[in-house]
């Protein structure tokens, strides 16, 4: 690279675990690289330094929860070139996201013993309800390998290898034997976006849907085969209703299956 | 594979104690040596080392869907068919690195990265694969350019194969003139045969000059008549009891006739799009190619993935996907394997594996498609059929 000046990378927090922050942080070889090659301008989960604004490329985390975080989210929009966001909740509302199919104030009311000083919204959603993102990476939490496709795609301004097809393709190009078919086991692979290189299946589990609906996701059709092999109504509930609860496609399901 | 022969030896009998000689001698010829052994509920093809990583006594249940393993009352060899893997998981490789290159201040260096292929020797090759391979081998090396790295592996291959002893719930061979029997593309082939006192050989066929010369140091004697009968009528049966079928005739048109079709439609509403199905078919071989640099900017790679035309991005030119549609897909993929292919290669893209069915998460059953198309055209006319689904967007 024959650029003078270092591209300047910002991390932010919203409603999160910080679990895809720390994937940043684990990418402990890549991480000396990341760093000599891009000024790591605000990232308080692992320096207090922190640069002004504008910056090249946010990456951001968490979904929105507060009135706050609402305004928060259009501030940094508007210094940020480049906003991505990491990880289920960002791109999905995560698993807090839980909330938007019941009442909140029962919630808070079970849960903190002075609810008046709660200042919380009725729902949790994915960065991209509130302000333009220019590319979501999913999972829960992400793949690191895809953190760093991902920032070295935009450093070289071309288009991150991250295809949206399912988790079936992963699975057969790794040579792993299909639960569903061999064992009978439950899984959400063939309507879940790739990216986590089928872990789970690899370890005779059935897909949970971390990395949310894969392109064109048929999900009716894939329930419909579950409650034929006897999966009970609750539990294709439960499953579509997890990390990625509230994207679209799982949500309508789960919808689907409920009373 | 060695030179064909075809006029070669009688048949001869081997004894299963001495399936262990011949693979020692594959070896000490330095073949890699990959077969059915068992693997996560499944048996899978991967590196053989002695005749006890066969799955002996072991057999599979296969449906729509479905695939059980079930233990045998006997110790054969052979006794299961077809699985989740095929043999093109080491012709064609899942990923591959085509180049990778280097940047400095004098620009831009591809670097050397041969890796040397050792030759596979393929332990127990149905005949629906062994026509598959020669589905491949047509796409990959007898058009106008040859894919190089499909090649040098194809080229030293040893090809045991082994006719079926039984047939797969989902296996439709017969249909399709590619098996039960092994009758070309192979240098020995084995009928395995278990009798009731517990006597247990192969009835070996001889197809090639390397495979008679490997033959020759392992311990045989000439077949009699009753031995050789016995291995027919093994087949005859096996032949007699496919667990699918599926009627070719005009397959071609009836397809072409049928391009808009109400079946489309269904079959949409159960297809996932997950492509479970081209990526276990032993003749698909799309794959895409994914340029790589890493964060220095000063290592970039090539790579090639298996790809299915039940992705997006598959039919995704500038604008968008020309099959964005579940139908458009499936339509796409069952038209090539089942009438395209024979425009295009002269030959069915399906073999009747039945692979696409049993590892089909939700069932669906290329045959059973087939067969509803054409039932369609014997209770309307073919121009009623036509009218029913027209106008439709194509995507
Ligand atoms: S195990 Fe799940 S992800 Fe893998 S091929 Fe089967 S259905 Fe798809
Ligand atoms: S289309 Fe299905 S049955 Fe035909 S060769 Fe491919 S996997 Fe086998
Ligand atoms: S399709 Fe035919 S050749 Fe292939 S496994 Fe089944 S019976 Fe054997
Ligand atoms: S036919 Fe079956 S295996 Fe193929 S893409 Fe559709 S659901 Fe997946």
């Amino acid at each position: 690279m024959t650029t003078i000046k270092k591209p300047k990378l910002a991390v932010w927090k919203f409603a999160s675990c910080d679990g895809c922050q720390l994937s940043l942080l684990d990418c402990e070889d890549e991480l000396l690289t990341v760093a000599s090659k891009i000024d790591i301008a605000n990232f308080l989960e692992a320096s207090r330094r922190v640069v002004k604004g504008p910056y090249d490329i946010s990456l951001v985390e968490g979904s929105i929860t507060t009135p706050h975080d609402q305004k928060r989210i259009r501030q940094i929009r508007k210094k940020s070139k480049y906003l991505v966001t990491i990880g289920a909740c960002a791109t999905a509302g995560g698993i807090q996201a839980l909330r938007n199919f019941r009442n909140v104030d029962d919630f808070i009311s079970i849960v903190y013993a002075n609810p008046q000083y709660i200042e919380t919204l009725e729902t949790s959603t994915p960065i991209s309800s509130h302000v333009h993102v220019d590319f979501e990476l999913r999972g829960c939490p992400i793949n690191k390998q895809q953190l760093i496709e991902v920032l070295s795609a935009f450093l070289f301004g071309r288009k991150p290898n991250i295809p949206p097809h399912s988790v079936c393709i992963e699975c057969k190009r790794r040579g792993t034997v299909c639960v569903m078919v061999a064992n009978g086991t439950p899984c959400l692979g063939p309507v879940t976006h790739a990216g986590c290189n089928a872990i789970c299946p690899s370890y005779c589990r059935g897909c949970y849907g971390c990395y949310g609906p894969k392109e064109t996701p048929n999900t009716t059709s894939l329930s419909t085969w579950f409650s034929e092999q006897g999966v009970k109504k609750e539990d294709i509930v439960r499953s579509f209703r997890t990390f990625n609860a509230y994207a679209e496609a799982f949500r309508k399901e789960s919808i689907a299956h409920e009373e | 594979m060695g030179k064909n022969n075809k006029n070669t030896t009688e048949k001869v009998i081997l004894k299963h104690d001495h399936f262990q000689t011949l693979i020692d001698l594959l070896k000490e010829r330095e073949y890699r040596i990959v077969g059915p052994t068992l693997g996560e509920g499944a048996i899978v093809y991967d590196d053989l080392n002695t005749v006890d990583d066969l799955p002996i006594g072991w057999t599979d249940d296969q449906d729509g869907g479905v695939y059980r393993l079930k233990k045998r009352n006997d110790r054969a060899f052979f006794g299961y068919t077809v699985g989740p893997h095929s043999w093109k998981k080491f012709l064609f490789p899942s990923q591959l690195r085509l180049w990778k290159a280097r940047r400095d201040e004098n620009g831009f260096h591809i670097e050397n990265d041969k890796n040397e292929i050792r030759k596979f020797a393929f332990i127990g090759v149905r005949s629906c694969d062994l026509h598959a391979i020669s589905v491949q081998d047509t796409v990959f090396m007898h058009g106008i350019y040859s894919e190089p790295n499909y090649k040098a592996r194809r080229e030293h291959t040893f090809i045991l194969a082994v006719n079926c002893g039984m047939a797969g719930g989902t296996c439709f061979c017969a249909s399709m003139s590619t098996g039960p029997e092994a009758t070309s593309g192979f240098d020995l082939a084995l009928t395995e045969i278990l009798q009731e006192k517990g006597e247990h050989y192969f009835v070996v066929e001889t197809g090639t000059e390397l495979g008679a010369e490997i033959l020759l140091n392992v311990p045989h004697r000439e077949a009699k008549k009753e031995e050789i009968h016995a291995a027919e009528t093994i087949i005859k049966n096996t032949s007699q009891s496919m667990g699918r079928t599926m009627e070719t005739k005009d397959i071609k048109d009836l397809l072409y006739r049928n391009y808009e079709h109400p079946r489309w439609d269904d079959v949409a509403k159960r297809c996932l799009t997950c492509a479970n199905c081209t990526m276990v078919c032993p003749t698909c071989f799309c794959t895409t190619v994914e340029d790589v640099t890493d964060l220095t900017g000063e290592h970039a790679e090539r790579w090639r993935k298996w790809d299915s035309c039940f992705t997006m991005d598959f039919s995704f030119i500038h604008g968008g996907s020309i099959r964005a549609s579940a139908k458009s897909r499936y339509r796409q993929w069952m038209t090539h394997k089942l009438a395209t292919w024979i425009d295009q290669f002269g030959t069915s893209g399906c073999v009747g594996c039945g692979r696409c069915i049993t590892w089909c998460p939700v069932a669906i059953d290329i045959t059973e498609e087939t067969r509803e198309i054409r039932k369609s055209e014997q209770t309307h006319s073919p121009n009623n059929s036509i009218k029913e689904g027209n106008n439709n967007e194509n995507a």
